[in-house]
């Protein structure tokens, strides 16, 4: 059998492919909250909840209308999104000019009330979703078997990840939100409506955890909580990426899922905490996150 | 000349502290007006207070015979009116040209890219640098030739040359007379008297959030002394 550093090589690549798949929604998500928090000042606490929403969404299309997975991709993005910018609209927006903690305050509560309503609605414990028809079963690579919906994940993400930052660096609508996050009020007297730009900027971060949502459905169970566990390693890889940065959340997200992933199959004891430590080595040292600007 | 721009008894706050005083200003359709005055006495706030960036005002402002009050500030530009800020307000997170092309062409009559770049070769060689690698020169062409494109009618500057070398100043004047050709409304801020006299039609002169003269370019010599007295230049 082969070996690698004295593990066996198909242990090996199995842990890659499941940090890889964290990375993925590590990557996803802590992408979103950058948007957010580059222009918007919010630091998001509601994107687990956000995330979680999307799964939601898609379990229940399936339940009561028969919707299934494809359909489910576009439409639970579609209805959080929505609801996200709804949320910025009545809400959030009145909270800009006070201290930002009123806005990390709210988004806390916000995903409280929306976990908790979930959690009373249809308790605590996971649903399954199953992968969808054309994606069951797997591929043998020859030197590991591969899951095609795992597979489907990844790539689906790094198209999404990539996508999203050419969005941003290549664009008009990119170049808009740039400028505005350095300078909203000259973008303002240039004559582009920024609180518009806001209430996107909110709706499509939304969208993006609910996209991830969808996504997760059918690896990680279906539940209310499901948000509040990623979302507290997500921000972890925020801080470590940089705050604000599109390119470092992408890059630390894949990054510190593959190292969580390689510290279960070299010490599993430390897998649930490496990148804990992997954030206050890099606080230590780099405050501003490995991609920050003014590190 | 019919007035493009009238302004009455308007009044500006920073939080409690009352800036203007009861400015009162008029700019006709196609001149050129310049703002003098000491440090700190207001030239600024007036311009932002115009612009619709300072909310806590009162007063009146009038552009092309619309009530501009209560205008929100994203729409300032779409009725009209360009800024060019003093601090020039370049994006770093910007090449040379999304900075150029970032404001919406509001009116018809602006200046295509072709031209611009004809007008600011510079920029065409660096359009794919990052803005805030330009010189300060370079950057106080990309602040008004951004500007340019946009078919505004009224472009309002805040002291243009301050800090420029002397070539890039008679640069930034040729291009102001090119435009004021063109029939293009000129507000401007400057301390730099020598270079307004050149393109300005008439000043005002302001102290303590007011203005207390006005008077057309032919005066200027006549009262360049008490204006070096009162300016303390
Ligand atoms: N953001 C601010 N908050 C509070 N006060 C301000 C602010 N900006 C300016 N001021 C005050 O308002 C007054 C007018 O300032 P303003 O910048 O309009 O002056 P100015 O005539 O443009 O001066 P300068 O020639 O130095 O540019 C000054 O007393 C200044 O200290
Ligand atoms: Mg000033």
């Amino acid at each position: 059998m082969t070996t690698i550093f004295g593990i066996p090589l198909a242990a090996f690549l199995g842990q890659l492919l499941i940090g890889l798949i964290n990375g993925s929604f590590y990557a996803m998500l802590s992408l979103g909250l950058a948007v957010i928090f580059g222009l918007l000042r919010v630091i998001n606490f509601a994107h687990g909840a956000q995330y979680m929403l999307g799964a939601f969404v898609a379990l229940l299309l399936l339940q009561y209308l028969g919707v299934d997975y494809w359909l489910a991709l576009a439409i639970a993005p579609l209805v959080v999104g929505l609801f996200g910018a709804l949320v910025e609209r009545t809400m959030l927006s009145r909270l800009y000019d006070l201290d930002p903690l009123y806005g990390l305050l709210f988004t806390f509560g916000l995903a409280l009330t929306i976990e908790g309503t979930f959690r009373y609605l249809y308790g605590a414990a996971g649903q399954p979703y199953s992968v969808p028809p054309a994606l069951s079963g797997g591929t043998n690579l020859g030197f590991m078997f591969l899951p095609n919906y795992r597979g489907w994940v990844v790539a689906v993400s790094l198209v999404t990840c990539l996508g999203t930052w050419l969005l941003i660096e290549k664009t008009k609508l990119g170049a808009y939100l740039r400028a505005a996050t350095e300078n909203t009020v000259l973008v303002q007297a240039f004559g582009i409506n920024v609180p518009l730009l806001l209430t996107l900027t909110y709706g499509f971060g939304a969208a993006l955890a609910a996209f991830a949502g969808v996504l997760a459905a059918p690896i990680y169970q279906v539940s209310p909580l499901m948000g509040t566990n990623l979302i507290i390693v997500v921000f972890a890889v925020v801080v470590v990426g940089g705050m604000g940065s599109i390119l470092g959340a992408i890059v630390t997200g894949y990054m510190l899922g593959i190292a969580e992933g390689l510290t279960k199959v070299f010490y599993p004891e430390a897998s649930n905490i490496v990148i804990f430590v992997i954030m206050a080595i890099v606080l230590l040292l780099r405050p501003a996150g490995l991609f920050g600007k003014d590190a | 000349m019919g007035a493009l721009l009238q302004v009455a008894d308007l009044h500006a706050w920073y939080g409690e502290s009352h800036v203007l005083h009861g400015v009162d200003m008029t700019v006709g359709e196609g001149e050129t007006i310049t703002i003098l005055g000491r440090n700190g006495v207001g030239k600024t706030t007036t311009l932002r207070t115009i612009m619709g960036i300072i909310r806590a005002r009162k007063g009146e402002i009038r552009f092309a015979g619309r009530d501009m009050l209560s205008v929100p500030l994203h729409r300032t530009a779409h009725a009209g009116i360009g800024f060019v800020p003093e601090e020039r307000g370049i994006f770093a997170s910007l090449t040379v040209e999304e900075n150029l092309t970032l404001p919406p062409v509001v009116a018809d009559g602006g200046m295509p890219l072709e031209e611009i770049y004809d007008l600011f070769p510079n920029l065409l060689e660096r359009r794919a640098s990052q803005g805030t690698k330009l010189s300060g020169g370079e950057q106080q062409m990309l602040a008004m030739a951004r500007i340019l494109r946009t078919g505004v009618r009224l472009l309002i500057l805040d002291e243009p040359t301050e800090g420029l070398a002397p070539v890039i100043v008679q640069r930034i004047g040729e291009v102001l007379q090119k435009l004021k050709a063109r029939g293009m409304t000129i507000l401007l801020v400057e301390q730099n008297f020598r270079f307004a006299s050149r393109i300005a039609d008439r000043f005002y002169l302001m102290e303590h959030g007011r203005m207390v003269a006005d008077f057309p370019v032919a005066e200027l010599p006549d009262r360049m002394t008490t204006l070096n007295k009162v300016l303390g230049v």
